[in-house]
C-alpha cells in the first residue's frame, strides 16, 4: 500500500501511517457499508479513530486517508473543516463552552471567567492534569436552559458563577497535588 | 383527535415512547394509511393541500418541493430523503426536543415522505453535540427495524425503505442543504451552485430532497387525520402547528407547540411568563439569529410567516431571542456577527472576509476604540453581504441583525464611539 508522506512541523519531520488497530478498521468497515463511496466514510472514519485515539495525529490521518484510498489533502481539508475534528491532543474530556447569544445575554462570559480560573485554562488549552480541554462551541441549542456547557458526552445546564466550580472535580491542576 | 401532533406523546421527564407505546397512542397511523392503498401522488396531493411549509427557516411548501422530484416508473433509480437535523441556528432549541421526545414520530414522518418521493434509503443529518437525540434515534431505528417497520417490503406496500443515522462534527454551514450534501458525501461542506436543484441531482447526483426535522414530524398527522383537521389548527394563512421558543430574560423560557397566528405577545408573555424582575423588553429576533429585529410595539403580531414577513423581519424558526434593557444591543449583534464569521466556509470573498471585518469592528467598539468609520463600514457591509452578493445565504443572513440593529440601535452604536466604551459595563 502507498504510503503518504506530509510536512510537519512536530518532532517527526516526516510521519508515517500508523497501523489501525482492529476495533477502528472494523468501525470504519461497518461505516463503509452504509455509504455507496469510500469517500463519505472520510468523516466518520475521523470521528472512530478520535474516539479511541483521544486526537487525530497526523500518522492517523495518514492511516486513514491510505485505507480509504482518499488523497491525504482532501481529508485535511475535511477534518479541519469541522469544529469537533481534534488535529492536537485535548484532555480526557472535552468542555464545549457555549458563548453563542442565548447564553450570553444570560451571562456565559462570567461563567466562562470563573470556569477558567478554576481550571486555570484559557480556550484551546488543557488542565496540567490532563483531565480538560476547554473550547469554545456555537450554540448548543439548549438556550431555554443558558448558560450551557457540555462535558465530553454530558451536557450542563443552568450554569452560575457560584456552581460551576462544582462541576467539574479536580485532581491534580495548578499545584493541587 | 390532538390539537398538538407534533408533541403529544412528549414528556422529557418521562424519556421517548417506545415503538409499542408509541403505536397504542395511535403511532404509525399516518404510515398504515399509505398501506391501505394511498399512492404516493395521493399523499403528495395530500401534503400539497395542506398547505405545510418547510420549518428549517425558509419557509417553503413542503408538497411544492416534493414534486420537482423528477416522475419515473424506474425504482432502479436511486432516490434520497436526507433529513436536516443539523440544528445549529444560534437561539433555535426546537429539533433537539422533537428528536430526543418523539424520535418515532420522525421516523414515521420519513417513511411517508420517503414513499411519496420512492427514496429507499434516508440519512438523518445529524449534529454531533446531540449525543442524547443519537442515542433516541439509534434506539428508535432499531425498534423499527426489529419490528419490520424498516427494511424490506414496509407496511405490506412493496417499497423498500432504511435510515442511515449520519452524525457531523459541528459546522453551522451544513445546514445549507447543498453544503449538507457535500458534507454526507465526505467532503467540504461548501454550498453548490444552484441549479441543479437537489431535488434533480443532489447526493451523489441523484434526486433528493432535504427536509427539516420538524417539517417531516407533521407529516404522520396529516395521513392519520386529513387535511381539514390540519387547517383547522392554523390561522391567518399558515396550517398546522409550530414549535415557539422563548430565551433570554424570561420568567420561564421555554419552548412550545402552538397553532399558527399566536401572537407574539401571548408567546413571550403567556408562556414565557413575562421578563423577570427588573428587566423590560427592549428588541427580540423574532426566529433566531439571522433574522431582524422587531420591538415591543410588534408584540400583537400574529406569528405567520406573513405576518412577520410584512415586519421586515422572518418568522424562520421561530425561536425568539429575547433582549433586554440590561443587555448591550452592539454586545448582542457582535456576538452574533463573530458566530457567523466563525461559521463562515470560506468559499466567497463577501463572507470569508467581510465578516471577520465586521467582527473585528464590534470588538473595537465594545472596548472603546471605535470610530464613526466604523459605523459607516458596518452600513457597507449590509449590502456589501447582502442577497444576491455572496453564494449562499449564511452572509445576508448575518445582515438581518446587523442592518436593523443599525438602524434601531443608532444611539447606542454613536454612544459606543462618542464615549470610547460600552456604555452597558
Amino acid at each position: 500500500m502507498q504510503q503518504h508522506v506530509i510536512a510537519s512541523s512536530s518532532p517527526n519531520p516526516r510521519p508515517r501511517a500508523r497501523d489501525l488497530s482492529a476495533e477502528e478498521i472494523a468501525e470504519i468497515e461497518h461505516e463503509l457499508t452504509l455509504y455507496p463511496t469510500k469517500q463519505a466514510v472520510g468523516l466518520e472514519a475521523l470521528k472512530i479513530v478520535q474516539r479511541h485515539q483521544g486526537w487525530v495525529s497526523d500518522e492517523s490521518m495518514l492511516a486513514i486517508a491510505d485505507y480509504l484510498s482518499v488523497p491525504v489533502s482532501e481529508l485535511e481539508g475535511v477534518a479541519t473543516f469541522f469544529n469537533l475534528i481534534y488535529r492536537r491532543p485535548v484532555g480526557e474530556k472535552v468542555i464545549l463552552f457555549c458563548d453563542s447569544v442565548s447564553c450570553w445575554i444570560m451571562g456565559c462570559d462570567k461563567v466562562k471567567a470563573q470556569l477558567s480560573a478554576h481550571l486555570g485554562i484559557d480556550y484551546g488549552e488543557t488542565t496540567a492534569d490532563g483531565e480538560y480541554t476547554l473550547i469554545p462551541v456555537p450554540c448548543l441549542g439548549d438556550c431555554d436552559k443558558a448558560p450551557v456547557m457540555m462535558v465530553g458526552e454530558a451536557m450542563h445546564r443552568h450554569l452560575c458563577v457560584d456552581t460551576i466550580a462544582s462541576v467539574l472535580p479536580l485532581k491534580n491542576v495548578r499545584g493541587d497535588k | 383527535m390532538t390539537d398538538r401532533p407534533l408533541t403529544k406523546n412528549i414528556d422529557l421527564a418521562r424519556g421517548a415512547l417506545n415503538l409499542t407505546d408509541y403505536e397504542a397512542a395511535g403511532g404509525y397511523a399516518g404510515a398504515r394509511a399509505i398501506a391501505n392503498g394511498l399512492e404516493p401522488s395521493d399523499v403528495l396531493e395530500r401534503v400539497k393541500n395542506s398547505g405545510l411549509k418547510g420549518r428549517g427557516g425558509a419557509g417553503f411548501p413542503t408538497g411544492l418541493k416534493w414534486s420537482f422530484v423528477p416522475k419515473s416508473d424506474d425504482a432502479t433509480i436511486q432516490r434520497y430523503l436526507v433529513v436536516n437535523a443539523d440544528e445549529m441556528e444560534p437561539g433555535t432549541f426546537k429539533d433537539r426536543m422533537l428528536m430526543e421526545g418523539d424520535p418515532h414520530l420522525l421516523i414515521e414522518g420519513m417513511i411517508i415522505a420517503a414513499y411519496t418521493i420512492q427514496a429507499s434509503r434516508a440519512f438523518i443529518f445529524l449534529r454531533g453535540e446531540y449525543f442524547d437525540a443519537e442515542r433516541s434515534l439509534a434506539k428508535a431505528i432499531a425498534e423499527a427495524r426489529e419490528s419490520g417497520h424498516l427494511g424490506r417490503d414496509i407496511f405490506g406496500t412493496g417499497f423498500d425503505f432504511d435510515i442511515v443515522l449520519h452524525t457531523s462534527a459541528g459546522r453551522y454551514i451544513c445546514g445549507e442543504e447543498t453544503a449538507l450534501l457535500n458534507a454526507l458525501e465526505g467532503k467540504r461542506a461548501n454550498p453548490r451552485a444552484k441549479p441543479p436543484f437537489p431535488q434533480v441531482s443532489g447526493l451523489w447526483g441523484k434526486p433528493t430532497i432535504v427536509n427539516n426535522v420538524e417539517t417531516l414530524c407533521n407529516l404522520p398527522g396529516i395521513l392519520a387525520h386529513g387535511v381539514e383537521w390540519y387547517q383547522s389548527l392554523g390561522s391567518g394563512g399558515d396550517f398546522g402547528t409550530k414549535l415557539f421558543g422563548v430565551s433570554g430574560r424570561v420568567k420561564n423560557p421555554g419552548c412550545w407547540e402552538l397553532p399558527f397566528g399566536v401572537s407574539i405577545r401571548e408567546v413571550i408573555e403567556g408562556y414565557g411568563g413575562g421578563m423577570q424582575e427588573g428587566f423590560t423588553l427592549k428588541a427580540f429576533l423574532p426566529g433566531g439569529g439571522s433574522t431582524d429585529f422587531l420591538t415591543p410595539a410588534h408584540l400583537d403580531t400574529p406569528l405567520t410567516y406573513a405576518a412577520i414577513g410584512e415586519l421586515g423581519s422572518r418568522l424562520a424558526t421561530g425561536t425568539m431571542i429575547l433582549l433586554d434593557d440590561k443587555t448591550c444591543p452592539i454586545g448582542m449583534i457582535g456576538n452574533l456577527m463573530k458566530f457567523f464569521a466563525h461559521e463562515s466556509c470560506g468559499f466567497c470573498t463577501p463572507c470569508r472576509d467581510g465578516l471577520p471585518w465586521v467582527d473585528t469592528i464590534f470588538r473595537d467598539l465594545e472596548t472603546g476604540k471605535g470610530s464613526f468609520k466604523d459605523i459607516d463600514i458596518l452600513k457597507d457591509h449590509v449590502e456589501y453581504l447582502g442577497p444576491g452578493r455572496t453564494f449562499c445565504a449564511l452572509a445576508p443572513g448575518a445582515t438581518a441583525p446587523l442592518g436593523s440593529g443599525l438602524t434601531l440601535f443608532a444611539e447606542e452604536f454613536a454612544a459606543h464611539v462618542s464615549g470610547a466604551k460600552c456604555p452597558y459595563h
